[in-house]
């Protein structure tokens, strides 16, 4: 019987959050993946498979190759997907407040 | 601590709200969006061009923590000192289409400013592809230049 997947799974491996990342951009093949690790294709493709049985990653057949790319109706299951978006966002401003609140006081 | 940005992005609608509130007099929040060297700083990103003007283009570069050079690129549309920039936002060698920016500037006080960014994408799906690069990356990148700048200021 296969485990039971779940998306927290999915993420809490760095190598697979990698994987995520290089997947964010676009849709890449098995063997293009697994040319950003040292790790062996072995390893990435249990990586791969472990996403795609959370079911983050789809399947998607190209001509004679398989493409995977990430399945945002996955992403959106991951609570609140947005946070990391408006944070990044939040310390972009308060940064642009600080630099201000300086050019300001150096006036 | 409460974030003092926000974020609305409505369910399959392909656009996206920013709104953020700004202790800074609304000349100063225009500046840190049109010199160069202020933007830099807090983008992090280095600019290769920009014409603050209708039918003017911009190009900024980032690095990040591998040493590779990404680049965004754009048409400014439309640019009124302290209130208004409409322009383009695409990035470079990724298959995501270009989205169409409005950003309004506000008066609140004197000392005080209100920024409301209103991006337009192609589709529901490239929204939603945007929405979760940031958490696909991590923040680490983020975090790095947020050190680095606040360690120079100190």
């Amino acid at each position: 019987m296969k485990l039971r997947r779940d998306v927290f799974q999915a993420i809490a491996d760095p190598t697979r959050r990698a994987i995520i990342t290089l997947v964010a951009l676009q849709a890449m093949t098995p063997s293009a993946i697994a040319e950003n690790f040292d790790s062996s294709r072995q390893t990435i493709s249990k990586h791969i498979q472990i996403l795609t049985e959370c079911e983050i990653l789809e399947q998607e057949q190209n001509g004679r190759e398989i493409y995977y790319h990430l399945n945002p109706q996955k992403m959106k299951e991951i609570a609140d997907f947005i946070e990391p978006f408006r944070k990044l966002w939040d310390e972009r401003f308060n940064n642009l407040e600080s630099i201000m609140k300086k050019y300001k006081s150096n006036k | 601590m409460e974030l003092k940005t926000k974020v609305h992005a409505e369910d399959d609608k392909q656009e996206l709200l920013i709104i953020r509130e700004f202790d800074l007099p609304l000349e100063l929040l225009f500046k840190a969006y049109v010199e160069p060297e202020i933007i830099q700083q807090w983008m992090g990103t280095k600019v290769l061009k920009l014409e603050n003007k209708k039918h003017g283009s911009w190009q900024f570069e980032t690095t990040d923590y591998n040493g590779n050079k990404h680049r965004f690129n754009g048409v400014i549309h439309d640019f009124s000192p302290n209130q208004k920039i409409t322009r383009t936002f695409e990035m470079e060698n990724t298959p995501f289409p270009v989205q169409l920016e409005f950003l309004g500037f506000e008066k609140l006080t004197e000392n005080t400013s209100q920024l409301n960014i209103h991006i337009v994408y192609k589709s529901v799906a490239d929204r939603d592809q945007m929405l979760q690069l940031p958490f696909a990356q991590g923040l680490n990148m983020a975090h790095n230049r947020l050190q680095d700048i606040v360690e120079k200021l100190k």
